[in-house]
């Protein structure tokens, strides 16, 4: 697996996710800056967390026209895999390649905090090693998390098995009280029709060694690595 | 050409949730503001731009709305036209 790892002014993640690509996957990676105008030879791009253009006018809606961003769609009309993470899942609904908008968390804070969410789809070329239904224990760092979008929208997600990863409460229950931010529906992560963007709030390459508290979030990568060396092979 | 003042006002969609709005209709209440009823918070964008007509202003600052101002999934947005600065 070549992962591009884009970097916006304002990301602070991408680091993150190299060392989680490169160190404990052993696969490759490199940064893209945001005024590149290809994302280059890669099978993955990975839009990292972070403030870019410090949140003005709202998260993600400046970064959408970074010359990068042109190539990036086309990377995914192409069938590219995109991974949009906290910043990068902000930047890809105002991109319009996911539904949706993330607004102000209910409570009204920053949160950075530990909670559970509920693996809802393991049949993607993300999540295929989870098990069904598992839950984990992931960092979420954001003000902006809350994510909405109009009834027909929810429905279609819902129903075509688009909603990947959900808050829950900690007996693994998608509750009001387990609901980190207010998001419609509990909803953590979401995936395109296609099956190859993928948006989540929460950072899973805060959670890829145990020395850092929790391992939770590396099956992401790994089934990714898995799934993009096999097509790479059959190619 | 003549000049304009586009004031663009935004505001979360009806029926959205403003929490924003809500924590602040809060303290208006413990400032014994009881009568206020809603509380909507948004932002105010106010820009200088030159065009040929009233019409062909009115276009262009809807068109920026649509493609970056404002987000059609959450917000609302209304424009209000000025000829001259």
């Amino acid at each position: 697996m070549r992962a591009a790892i884009v970097t916006f002014p304002g990301s602070n993640c991408d680091y993150d996710c190299y060392k989680a690509v490169t160190d404990v996957l052993g696969e490759d990676a490199y940064f893209v800056w945001h005024r590149e105008q290809s994302v280059g030879d890669c099978d993955l791009v990975i839009l990292p967390g972070g403030f870019s253009y410090g949140d003005y006018l709202r998260a993600g809606a400046i970064a959408r026209f970074s010359p990068i961003m042109q190539d990036v769609q086309r990377f995914a009309d192409e069938g590219g895999y995109v991974l949009g993470i906290c910043n990068g899942f902000q930047v890809l609904c105002e991109a319009g390649m996911l539904p949706g908008a993330l607004v102000r968390n209910r409570s009204l804070k920053f949160q950075g905090e530990r909670v559970y969410i509920r693996v809802e789809n393991t049949d993607t070329a993300f999540t295929a090693h989870y098990e069904p239904a598992q839950m984990l224990h992931l960092h979420i760092a954001h003000g902006q998390g809350n994510y909405v979008a109009d009834s027909q929208v929810i429905a279609k997600l819902e129903a075509e098995r688009r909603v990947i990863f959900r808050y829950v409460d900690e007996s693994g229950q998608p509750t009001d009280e387990g609901n980190a931010n207010g998001s419609v529906n509990n909803i953590a992560g979401i995936i395109n029709d296609g099956g190859n963007v993928l948006g989540l709030m929460p950072h899973p390459e805060r959670s890829v060694e145990a020395l850092l508290g929790s391992t939770d979030g590396l099956p992401i990568f790994t089934s990714l690595a898995e799934h993009l060396t096999a097509a790479a092979r059959s190619a | 050409m003549s000049r304009y003042t586009a004031e663009v006002r935004i505001t979360p969609r009806a029926g959205l949730l403003d929490p924003e709005g809500k924590a602040v209709q809060n303290a208006l209440h413990s400032l014994e503001f009881g009568d206020v009823e809603d509380v909507r918070v948004g932002r105010l964008i106010r820009l200088r731009l030159r065009a040929d007509t009233d019409d062909s202003a009115r276009r262009s600052a809807d068109e920026m709305c649509r493609k970056l101002l404002a987000n059609p999934v959450t917000e609302d947005y209304e424009i209000v036209l000025v000829k001259g600065n």
